[in-house]
């Protein structure tokens, strides 16, 4: 009963949004005000359905209710209550209600914000909101949906993917996916500048909370995402440029493009066609996630799903939705020259330095993870393209992006008074190369060139983030949220560029054959291997190793490998051992079982590599801190008003 | 529903994700171990998608580290090694693009992105400093 609820919540649902996106879009259009009065009525009702549609779901998870077919296909009695409820992400039709019940929490979000904006703009934004949802609803309803029954029903389920029975990857899809939509929200607002052929400051000022709250999720989730491959599912590798993590951090990258660009806009009323421009595009890279993930196109390590009728329904719907939005672009962008100037040494180059530097990443990023089908498409023969190919390209944009965030950082706006800022540049500088080539070459001994480099890079961008809350606070100056929030996330730059240089650099591993009672030394750490005995969990079996870790005769750790295999799926999973000491991680897997008792197992001892995921988090504090600064709250209906009369259509 | 022929290719791909391959070859002199530990994260397991053969654990990745060490063994220089195996797998089981001619676009993208990058970012620093000269002095700072 409950999963045909569902599924009828789900048709409600398709038919609200339809009202909706027609309400929201056709009621400023013809100046019908009762149309655009019944669209948040629609918003609220569509979030109704969805909720209850989601609900049906969880509760057909958690009832273990095997009449219905992606319940039987990803679930089973004996896997415990916590991965039954998050086995409902666990595949695609699931992922998919996911995305959508989390568009319906963004849109009644900003259903709730909108009451500050002029109502045809808000009518517009929920009106474009309506219309992506529609779009996922029907592509569920019609390619992928996850109240389908099978008669009769299973006796058991199938069970949960056992890479997936993982706390991290419990919480990895929805808090990414809350970034990937989010940035829907961005275009939404986007779209309906264009619609109403006006952007000013205002519009800036509206936008941005919403685009660095989406950021800030989607930093948190690509986070989550490195730090589950780490412990799960690489073996101590946390990024492999797998197209699924590109996925992902193409938007990460306009995006962060996006956030500075919107504070020109905001700032200096400048960048408005080319921050619409970034608005569309991180969305459409959003998408273009889904498509790659979804389809099966570019099939990787994390692809569960292979459908290529799905790929065509998200291909038309992006060609739709991105090609609606680029030919109103098209149309409307002429409209918005600005006349304001800046200088070369302002803080307006450097933004837009950061700009055209981040898209360039991105751009390179696109160009390695299509170019298996560029190449074959172009009939140039197959290629395969991986880290050999990203580390290098990616350095090529970011080592100038890091050096100038360090110099831009201390610019003012308009005009490019970097010269009253001497002492500080200078001073910061050297300061970030004797501590940074001291770290480098005093604490470890070796190194490649790039470590002095990227140590300098780091300390230096948190020196030179540091010397304006300083400055502000000696002088007596207030210290609004969005300054600490720019702050924060700056160090998180400076961290994350400290700990992968550190990680890079000085990363000992070593897969290695031991039999009983044997050791190995990796990294300075003394491994003794105690054998291996079997294990049983709750439904799995395993083989479970025991190694003693010490270091000059002390016991650091005793770190216990698994090699599981589950009962259902019958699939051998390896669950890595790892243990944090003097600031590294010591990673332990389970290799092999190569007779008479001896084994290969693989040790590695990363340096700082924690520091990556907490620099993930720091940004993402940072981002949140600069979302929820007031200004971006207080009177913008009057600021709104007053902007109408003083800048009349463009 | 999904078909059979998409489960297989499923089930394929989950053991390659599932079980990572430990590899304890440990070749004598620390120069050609360093070497086969890089050679072997930079080709491509076959049969599993987008793994190197150093982390697959399937039969055919092992084999072909077992090349690689014999050809590393036999005095081979990496180019050779590459060649060898591309003469038998093509160009992609080499995670790192070989530079050839229809290559080219690929590799020389980032560079020539950067290049348009600086020309259109000195054009836009130049009209508008234009503009901040022609304007009357006073009218600074944050709007």
């Amino acid at each position: 009963m409950l999963p045909e609820l569902g599924h009828f919540a789900l048709i409600l649902a398709l038919l609200l949004a339809a009202l909706q996106a027609l309400f929201g879009l056709a009621g400023p259009a013809l100046g019908r005000e009762r149309w655009m009065a019944a669209v948040t009525p629609a918003v609220a009702g569509q979030a109704v359905m969805v909720a209850t549609a989601f609900a049906c779901l969880v509760s057909a998870f958690v009832g273990n209710d095997f009449s219905v077919a992606y319940v039987a296909e990803n679930s089973n009695s004996a896997l415990p209550l916590f991965y039954r409820v998050t086995a409902l992400w666990g595949a695609h039709e699931g992922s998919l209600l996911l995305w959508i019940a989390l568009l319906a929490s963004w849109t009644v979000a900003v259903a709730i914000g909108a009451a500050r904006l002029p109502p045809r703009f808000a009518a517009r934004v929920l009106g474009v909101l309506g219309l992506v949802s529609f779009g996922f609803l029907l592509f569920t309803l019609a390619t992928s949906n996850p109240f389908l029954s099978i008669d009769p029903p299973a006796p058991d389920g199938r069970d949960l993917n056992p890479i997936l029975q993982d706390p991290g990857l419990a919480v990895h899809p929805p808090i990414l996916y809350t970034g990937y939509v989010g940035f829907a929200v961005a275009f939404a607002f986007a779209c309906a500048a264009m619609l109403e052929g006006r952007l000013d400051q205002h519009w800036a000022r509206w936008t941005r909370p919403w685009t660095t709250a989406a950021w800030a999720f989607l930093t948190c989730g690509i986070a989550l995402g490195s730090f589950w491959a780490y412990y799960e599912l690489g073996w101590g590798g946390y990024w492999f440029w797998d197209p699924v993590e590109n996925a992902s951090f193409m938007p990460w990258l306009v995006g962060t493009a996006l956030v500075h660009s919107l504070a020109v806009t905001d700032k200096r009323g400048l960048f408005k066609s080319w921050t619409l421009l970034l608005a569309i595009l991180a969305f459409s890279l959003s998408m273009l996630g889904t498509f790659l993930v979804r389809s099966g196109v570019l099939v990787s390590v994390h692809s569960f799903a292979a459908d290529p009728t799905r790929g065509v329904f998200i291909l038309a719907f992006l060609i739709i939705m991105i090609g609606g939005a680029l030919t109103l672009y098209a149309w409307r962008a002429p409209l918005l020259k600005s006349s304001a100037g800046f200088e070369l040494g302002a803080r307006e180059s450097f933004l837009l330095f950061n700009n055209v530097l981040l898209v360039i990443a991105a751009a390179t990023v696109f160009a390695g993870t299509l170019a298996p089908l560029i190449s074959d498409a172009l009939r140039l023969g197959t290629v395969s393209v991986g880290p050999p190919y990203f580390n290098p390209t990616f350095m090529l944009s970011m080592l100038p992006l890091l050096a100038l965030l360090s110099v831009g950082i201390h610019a003012n706006w308009k005009r490019g008074r970097l010269k009253d800022r001497q002492r500080t540049l200078l001073y910061t500088l050297v300061g970030a190369a004797v501590l940074g080539c001291g770290v480098a070459f005093g604490i470890w001994s070796h190194g490649a060139l790039l470590t002095p480099v990227g140590m300098t890079l780091a300390i230096w961008i948190a020196l030179s983030s540091l010397v304006d809350p300083f400055d502000r606070w000696r002088r007596g100056l207030s210290l609004p949220r969005a300054v600490i929030g720019m702050t924060v996330a700056h160090l998180g730059v400076a961290l994350a560029v400290l700990a992968l240089t550190t990680v890079q650099s000085f990363t000992s591993e070593q897969d290695v054959a031991l039999a009983p009672g044997a050791s190995a030394t990796v990294g300075g750490y003394d491994f003794r291997f105690e054998g291996v005995k079997p294990v049983e969990g709750p439904n799995y079996d395993a083989q479970g190793a025991t190694l003693v870790v010490s270091r000059h005769g002390a016991r650091v750790a005793v770190l216990k490998p698994e090699k599981r295999q589950y009962w259902v799926q019958r699939q051998v999973i390896s669950e890595t051992a790892i243990r944090m000491s003097r600031g590294s991680n010591i990673l332990v897997a389970l290799g092999e079982d190569l007779g008479g008792g001896r084994w290969s197992l693989r040790i590695q001892i990363r340096p700082l590599v924690s520091l990556i995921w907490l620099a993930a988090l720091v940004m993402a504090i940072g981002g949140a801190l600069a979302a929820s600064d007031r200004r971006y709250r207080t009177q913008q209906v009057a600021a709104a008003a007053g902007a109408a009369a003083a800048e009349p259509a463009a | 529903m999904i078909r059979t022929g998409q489960v297989l290719v499923l089930t394929a791909l989950l053991a390659c994700a599932a079980a990572w391959a430990v590899d304890p070859t440990h070749l004598a002199d620390p120069k050609l171990q360093a070497r086969y530990v890089a050679l072997t994260h930079e080709l491509r397991c076959m049969q599993c998608q987008n793994e190197s053969i150093a982390d697959s654990p399937v039969d055919l990745a092992a084999d072909l580290r077992r090349s690689v060490r014999e050809l590393l063994e036999q005095g081979k220089s990496d180019a050779e090694i590459r060649a060898w195996m591309v003469a038998r797998y093509g160009d992609f089981i080499l995670f790192r693009p070989r530079f050839i001619w229809r290559n080219a676009w690929l590799w020389s993208a980032p560079l020539v992105l950067l290049a348009i990058g600086v020309l259109v970012s000195w054009r836009i620093v130049r009209t508008r400093a234009a503009l901040v000269a022609a304007e009357p002095d006073g009218a600074d700072g944050e709007p």
